[in-house]
């Protein structure tokens, strides 16, 4: 069984991002970036399974910039086998949107023939979690979205997904090939050790020009202003807790 | 990345220059840098590690504890950090100069004690079997020390040998079934990992065919019987390092164990500290910026009458006094790491440099640290107090402060008298034969008294020029107060060790002073980001830093009023002082 693995290269999680000059967009000139932590989690999941000897190849897709390879490689430091790089010059945090992505991981689908994708529910620069659904409907294959345990079956053909669902947990049976999406309690991603850092860079990376793929690129969704959230405000400190609910009560909060 | 280029390998040194008013701009500019793709490499390795270190490595439990948590332990023999710069066919992450000074610098800013842990196994432990092993030696032993599994150990220090390292008696002897194998005994003391390495690098005096005993270095198994360490000492800091005594009783090494040759154990010990100590630079470099994000931090939190701490001025400047030293340190280690990747050999000098100069910028940063912080920074809930104690220890071991100003100085003054081919014997271990070196350099200094050219830094960009104008008037006063010393104490220069000290931390000032230019100007021609910041950071380091040396060469000749009055005071208070055994004045009570 091979498994596709999407890797985006976003924002890092701790990074403090700054809004452009013109609103447009964040500005990503300067700030670390580093791979999507629940790509992490789902490349976490698919070298879990090679190492149940569920999977044969991991693969590792990032569709960006020239440096979207270093999310690959990191993937491969992990334990992937080989990489995909689809370029592109488009922004991936909003001018290549979901549907474009999915569009051209349907058509790498086709022509490598995985048994099942597993992606990072969303991706924390646009926070879309579109990909995966619109991926699956494009594929005509079932999806296990926000899966938070995975299980393949003995025989490769199906896989039991526990998925988090308001309120509870829901486990479902899918068919493979499947499009499976990775929530933050699926797995503790490893921390990738030097030797095998040292060694991703003898692993192979193909190049594929996105704009060879066939399939339209054009977003659907037009960004008209991007603005900084509301500064908090600096809070007071209370003695204790009569002194906050008689401060909650002047205020009308209670 | 292992790879060393010969692109380097006629590059000189830079520091010694310095003592004849010259300035080798080769070694600083351009700047060094890896290739595009090693540094591609290095930055995928950072990532993880410092995450690691983050998130899964408690430096507070650790000092509390005295040991390295052993989870921790177990996770950092997998991820690589006991064989950073390993040759990869022995199982170790094969990283150059840089990229070991950049993993350093992550271990630096969270745990020092734990960077000696690991420091102590690769950087001096087993160091010596990756630079003098044969290849018997190497793969018998590197792959299970590259991994962790076994820890190593560098054994030199005795009770009665610590600077003086050729004074050890710890002796080998060939056992007298003519097997060829050694037969050691001997006590060493404060070794680093003595409690817990598997593998010993011991320095131990043999016989000579001529009686006398000279020292050879072995790799000793601790299975090899006799051997006993004591109890982890009680110490101020690093204290999740294992530092014990150590003791070989009839302790058979087999020849075979032999590290390098018999009798050139003091050149093995030496190469191991000389190869070694650039990474010093970069864990210290880690340490600064941590004290830095604190201080910072609190400079602008902390309200006090009303408005920011950092908004006054005294608290402003400590700020820029740390951020310039920090400037200036992280330069130099890393021009040193670079020059050694690109094959340069002669760094030793810049070297020894970089390791008084990083530890004691450290020092200099985190006390001002403390003292930003207040009270807080008192108080053990904060890092800051455990990072004071941990690092007071650099500017002791691998070399102290006052023993490598003196390495410095004496080279400086021997290249000096610029001939060195007759001294060139006397000069393999300056500090042994002091007068030696000194004698001939002198006469050749009185022949050769002609003023030299006006060293430059032309290389500069008009933005850095006030700091190259200082360095370059700084070199050519060092270069000029040098020669005035040599011409007035001739021989006896070994024993004026106040000016010598402050040739050497004006030395020190001026290379890391120009490292930091010849940084800053790779960022001008590059139009980095912070290209602006660094020139103020370059100028402003470089601008003080002037002020000091320029203080300090005055004080050096033998004509200044250091000269004539201060350094004799000061020798006759230090003999009353020996003399009473404490402090020799009466009350001002009178009793
Ligand atoms: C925590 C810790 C870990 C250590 N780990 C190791 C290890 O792993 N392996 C190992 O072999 N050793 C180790 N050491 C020993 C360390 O290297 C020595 O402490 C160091 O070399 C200094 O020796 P000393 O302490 O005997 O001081 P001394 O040499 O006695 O020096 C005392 C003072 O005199 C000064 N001094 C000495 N000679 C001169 C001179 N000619 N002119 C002017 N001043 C001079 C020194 O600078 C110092 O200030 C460790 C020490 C400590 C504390």
């Amino acid at each position: 069984m091979r498994v596709f693995v999407g890797v985006k290269r976003a924002v890092d999680y701790a990074a403090k991002v700054r809004i452009q000059a013109d609103k447009k967009a964040v500005d990503i000139s300067n700030v670390k970036m580093a791979i999507n932590p629940f790509c992490e989690i789902a490349v976490e999941e698919a070298v879990r399974l090679k190492e149940k000897k569920v999977a044969e190849e991991v693969v590792a897709v990032s569709i960006g910039p020239k440096q979207a390879q270093e999310v690959i490689r990191q993937a491969l430091a992990m334990g992937a086998d080989r990489g995909i790089h689809v370029t592109t010059d488009m922004r991936v945090d909003q001018e290549l949107q979901p549907l474009a992505v999915a569009k051209i991981m349907a058509a790498l689908t086709g022509e490598h023939d995985p048994s099942a994708w597993l992606l990072g529910k969303q991706a924390i620069d646009d926070d879309s979690n579109q990909v995966a659904q619109m991926l699956a409907g494009l594929l005509d294959w079932p999806q296990a979205t926000f899966a938070s345990e995975v299980e393949v079956s003995e025989d490769k053909k199906s896989a039991t997904v526990t998925r988090e669902i308001d309120g509870g947990l829901q486990t479902i049976e899918v068919p493979l090939p499947a499009v499976i999406s990775a929530d933050l309690r699926l797995n503790e991603p490893r921390y990738a050790t030097l030797p095998n850092i040292m060694k991703a860079k003898k692993k192979k990376i193909d190049t594929v020009d996105a704009a060879s793929l066939g399939v339209d690129l054009a977003g659907q969704i037009e960004v008209l202003e991007v603005s900084e959230p509301a500064t908090r405000e600096a809070g007071s400190k209370v003695e204790d807790v009569d002194a906050l609910l008689a401060k909650l009560k002047a205020d009308g909060l209670l | 990345m292992a790879s060393t280029s010969a692109a380097g390998s006629d590059i000189t040194g830079f520091t010694r220059e310095l003592f004849m008013g010259r300035l080798n701009s080769k070694f600083m500019h351009p700047f060094p840098e890896p290739k595009e793709e090693d540094l591609e490499t290095l930055k995928m390795l950072v990532d993880p590690f410092s995450k690691f270190m983050e998130n899964e490595n408690d430096a507070a439990k650790n000092d509390r504890e005295c040991a390295v948590d052993e989870a921790v332990k177990e996770s950092l023999k997998p991820m690589g950090a006991y064989g950073m710069m390993t040759p990869e066919e022995y199982g170790g992450v094969g990283l150059d100069h840089t990229g070991y000074a950049r993993l350093v610098e992550v271990v630096g800013a969270h745990d020092l004690g734990l960077g000696i842990h690991l420091g102590a196994s690769q950087s001096i432990g087993y160091k010596g079997i990756v630079l003098y092993g044969n290849k018997e030696q190497k793969e018998k032993y590197l792959p299970k020390l590259a991994s962790g599994e076994h820890v190593a150990a560098f054994c030199l220090t005795e009770d009665g040998s610590g600077s003086d390292a050729q004074s050890i008696k710890t002796r080998a002897v060939p056992a007298d079934d003519g097997s060829g194998d050694f037969i050691l005994n001997g006590g060493k003391i404060w070794i680093s990992n003595g409690g817990l390495a598997e593998v010993f690098t011991v320095f131990a005096q043999t016989p000579q065919p001529d009686g006398k005993d000279k020292m050879t270095a072995f790799i000793v198994e601790r299975g090899f019987g006799g051997i006993t360490n004591g109890a982890p000492e009680k110490k101020m800091g690093i204290n999740c390092s294992n530092t014990t005594t150590l003791n070989f009783d009839d302790t058979r090494v087999p020849a075979a164990n032999v590290l390098g040759e018999v009798g050139g154990g003091f050149k093995v010990a030496m190469g191991i500290l000389n190869q070694g100590r650039f990474g010093m630079g970069g864990a210290l470099t880690g340490t600064m910026k941590t004290c830095m994000k604190y201080a910072a931090a609190h400079a602008a939190e902390r309200t006090q009458f009303g408005k920011k701490i950092g908004e006054f001025e005294m608290i402003q400047g400590k700020l820029a006094g740390m951020a310039t030293r920090l400037y200036a340190t992280e330069s130099l280690a890393y021009a040193i790491a670079g020059n050694m990747d690109r094959g340069v050999t002669d760094f030793q000098m810049e070297a020894a440099c970089g390791k008084v100069f990083s530890s004691e910028c450290a020092w200099w940063v985190a006390d001002e640290t403390l003292q930003i912080l207040g009270g807080l920074g008192f108080m053990r809930e904060y890092p800051i107090e455990r990072i004071v104690r941990d690092l007071r220890i650099f500017r002791i071991f691998e070399g102290s402060s006052e023993i490598l100003r003196l390495f410095v100085a004496l080279y400086g003054v021997k290249a000096a008298g610029d001939d060195l081919k007759p001294l060139q014997k006397a000069l393999k271990n300056p500090l042994a034969n002091l007068g030696a070196i000194v004698g001939p350099a002198v006469s050749i200094a009185r022949a050769r008294i002609g003023a030299p050219e006006k060293p430059s830094l032309d290389f500069a960009p008009a933005q850095l020029r006030p700091a190259a104008d200082v360095v370059e008037d700084c070199a050519a006063r060092l270069g000029a107060a040098t020669r005035e010393l040599l011409l007035k104490h001739g021989k006896g220069i070994v024993d004026r060790q106040l000016p010598l000290e402050r040739a050497a931390s004006a030395a020190m000032e001026i290379t890391a002073a120009t490292a930091a230019i010849a940084r800053a100007t790779r960022a001008v021609s590059r139009s980095t980001d912070t290209a602006a910041l660094e020139v103020s950071l370059a100028n402003g380091f470089a601008l003080e830093a002037g002020q000091r040396v320029r203080a300090l060469i005055r004080d050096m000749t033998p004509s200044s009023e250091a000269g004539t009055t201060i350094d004799p005071l000061r020798r006759d208070i230090a003999k009353s002082v020996i003399a009473a055994g404490e402090y020799p004045a009466r009350h001002p009570l009178g009793f």
